[in-house]
């Protein structure tokens, strides 16, 4: 006590002589600093600002791999495994696909991460008129279980550390193909690690790849979850996502209140179901940002650990509390990239990438520095990959766990955030949950003004992006750009046509009438869809049963 | 007195990112245009019959999901079969340089990428649509 005030006295008078001092040699540069999400950031931070929060070591922070998690998921953090190095991939067919994940693994990616096209993750085949254009563009097109087997043809399930599927509205059929293939290669489930996104609240909000309206989605869902938490443990069956709500135009703290928000949603909807939340609970992956904000990026993933390891023990009375943790898949922010002046992504990038790990994540995936124009070529996800490992192996930066601990800063950053998340936390309870936050479109309206402020910063130059609206260059240096083939689009229609035509149609039919039967009662439909995928029924022809079954949402206008 | 001018502002295909979209949509509007916005999953006819029914001046199409060339492409030809093709066409998202010159010989005015500020969208759009009432007046 009597430190502290001996602190406070020594700091009124550094700030009343030598602070004022130097203000009136040179002012500071903003009348306000302050994080992109609005929190204030004080000249200097000090033991001070530890006792005004309140700050205990023990409750807090604790340490790695123990509740609240603040430190981290992992005891030994990198100093046993790196993070997994991983790169978002797939484009045009399976075999162009194949032969860019082989590239990867060759050059020591540790993961393998399945970029599916727009018809894919929205249960549309490659031969539907609404499929023209897209097939192939932002991602790898599959229609069928053959194609999934033509993606991993000289690359074994248990090769990759982890791969990770971004499939929501088609999830299920994603994991029934996964596990049909697992079982036609011989290998067994626990020897591989898939991580699906499944995170269908998220599309209402941001992504808008959703297919049925919430409820069924829900459903479908939690059948997912509950089958991988039953019966393939080493799996991650439910990833919540923050990435998406961050690049639509949400603050930090808005990041992890929206995520938690929804991944509550899913918890409270399995348990409504009779499942067991104490074990689901611990199967979950969280997908978020890593923005430019250097401290805030850090304090922010460390604020969510503890806010919801936190949460969910009250809420759903854990006793394991080594279930509270959660696996951290960071992916750097695409919307920080700029077409003007494109090699300088590289190096927004690495930031990102030391944010990301400094912050405590398992997987990282970087953005190449083309994307704001297409999807990355060779050489420059090459490079984004190169980065990862530049970063793990001559920073230093994975020698210790959870080197920012203890920072002034990045502590009382840390608790702020937290404060900051769990307001909006409480609005979203007060509405209802997430699934009432969704209709009356609290959350979107809160992105969009988010989204739009940072617009008018940019315009208004309060907000300097180097090379769009400052430092800009006359003239811009061309850059490679990668070119989806035409060829590979022709032969993935050939292909889905082939097919259709030789396999069983009989059995396809009488599966998908099977199919119905399920959907329409509560059962899970894991076990049927394996069927269906081993006799080649199209992600086409599976979803367009649930539409039958569930319907189709449309989004509210604007 | 000048008329306002009504503007679509669209979604074709399958992409789901409309931060953008939306951005611009509220930009056009605080700047006194009548904007009408046509939500996701777009085909290029309800589009086109979108702009006609609302009798708007111009479209701007935003796309990222890589299938600009079919998407505008077949925007443009609708709007020449419908004897509609006075009404602009502009666009926005991911589009890279060579594809975005190629859009503009097909006769989309204008493609605004990346960084574009809103300030300069709008300034171009009143800026054409001036051009083009000063030509029909004429």
């Amino acid at each position: 006590m009597q430190y502290m005030k001996k602190l406070h006295e020594l700091q009124n008078e550094w700030d009343s002589r030598c602070v004022s001092e130097a203000l009136q040699r040179q002012p500071e540069r903003k009348a306000r600093f302050e994080t992109p999400s609005g929190i204030e950031i004080n000249r200097l931070y000090t033991p001070l600002d530890l006792q005004k929060q309140q700050f205990e070591y023990e409750k807090d922070l604790g340490f790695p791999g123990q509740y609240p998690f603040t430190r981290g998921k992992d005891t030994l953090g990198y100093r046993s495994n790196f993070w997994i190095f991983q790169q978002y991939a797939g484009f045009g067919d399976a075999e162009e696909a194949n032969k860019r994940y082989r590239f990867l693994l060759d050059h020591g990616s540790s993961g393998i991460s399945i970029a599916l096209d727009l018809p894919t993750q929205m249960g549309i085949d490659s031969d539907n008129p609404l499929s023209e254009g897209e097939v192939g563009k932002c991602g790898v097109a599959i229609d069928s279980l053959q194609d999934l087997e033509t993606i991993f043809n000289g690359i074994p399930l248990s090769r990759p550390r982890q791969i990770s599927l971004v499939a929501n509205g088609v999830s299920l059929i994603g994991l029934a193909m996964f596990l049909a293939l697992a079982e036609k290669q011989g290998v067994a489930t626990d020897e591989m690690v898939l991580r699906i996104q499944n995170d269908i609240l998220k599309e209402f909000i941001a992504r808008n790849t959703y297919i049925y309206p919430p409820r069924p989605s829900l459903r479908l869902a939690t059948d997912l979850v509950t089958h991988c938490a039953d019966h393939h443990p080493t799996w991650l069956p439910f990833t919540m996502c923050g990435y998406h709500i961050r690049e639509a135009g949400a603050t930090a703290s808005q990041e992890i209140a929206f995520t938690i928000a929804n991944a509550l949603a899913y918890m409270d909807h399995l348990y409504e179901r009779g499942g067991d939340v104490e074990k689901a609970i611990s199967k979950l992956a969280a997908f978020m940002c890593v923005g430019m904000n250097f401290f805030e990026e850090i304090a922010k993933y460390r604020a969510m650990r503890r806010l919801w390891a936190k949460t969910c023990k009250d809420r759903y009375r854990i006793k394991d509390l080594s279930k509270l943790s959660f696996n951290l898949v960071n992916f750097t922010a695409g919307s920080s990239l700029t077409a003007q002046q494109p090699m300088n992504n590289i190096i927004r990038v690495t930031i990102e990438c030391l944010a990301g790990t400094l912050g405590g994540c398992q997987s990282l995936f970087p953005c190449s520095m083309d994307e704001a124009f297409c999807t990355p070529t060779e050489q420059s996800v090459k490079i984004a990959l190169r980065t990862q490992q530049i970063v793990a192996h001559e920073t230093g930066a994975a020698d210790t766990v959870d080197p920012m601990a203890g920072s002034y800063y990045v502590e009382t950053l840390t608790t702020q955030l937290e404060n900051e998340a769990r307001k909006y936390l409480d609005e979203i309870e007060n509405l209802g949950g997430a699934l009432k936050a969704i209709e009356s479109r609290y959350f979107q309206q809160k992105i969009q003004e988010a989204s739009y402020d940072q617009q008018k910063q940019i315009q208004n130059k309060e907000k300097i992006i180097v090379g769009v609206n400052e430092f800009i260059d006359e003239e811009e240096i061309p850059i490679d750009i990668f070119k989806p083939s035409k060829e590979s689009v022709e032969r993935q229609i050939n292909k889905l046509k082939q097919l259709k035509e030789t396999r069983d149609n009989d059995k396809v039919q009488k599966i998908l009438k099977e199919v119905e039967r399920i959907a329409r009662t509560d059962e899970n439909l894991t076990a049927i869809l394996v069927e269906a995928v081993q006799c080649y029924a199209t992600v086409g022809e599976i979803s367009d049963v649930f539409r039958k079954v569930f319907g189709e949402y449309r989004e509210t206008s604007f | 007195m000048e008329q306002r001018i009504r503007f679509l502002v669209a979604k074709p295909g399958l992409d789901g990112h409309d931060r953008g979209a939306l951005i611009v949509a509220r930009a056009l509007r605080d700047a006194g245009m009548e904007v009408i916005y046509t939500g996701l999953r777009q085909t290029p006819e309800q589009i086109v019959n979108a702009a006609i029914h609302e009798d708007v001046a111009a479209i701007g199409l935003s796309i990222h999901s890589g299938a600009h060339e079919e998407l505008f492409g077949r925007v443009l030809d609708l709007l020449k079969e419908k004897s509609a093709d006075d009404i602009l066409v502009f666009g926005g998202g991911i589009i890279p340089g060579d594809d975005a010159a190629m859009l503009k010989e097909k006769g989309v005015i204008e493609i605004f990428g990346p960084g574009t500020s809103t300030d300069v969208i709008i300034g171009r759009i009143n800026e054409e649509i001036s051009r083009r009432r000063c030509n029909q007046n004429d």
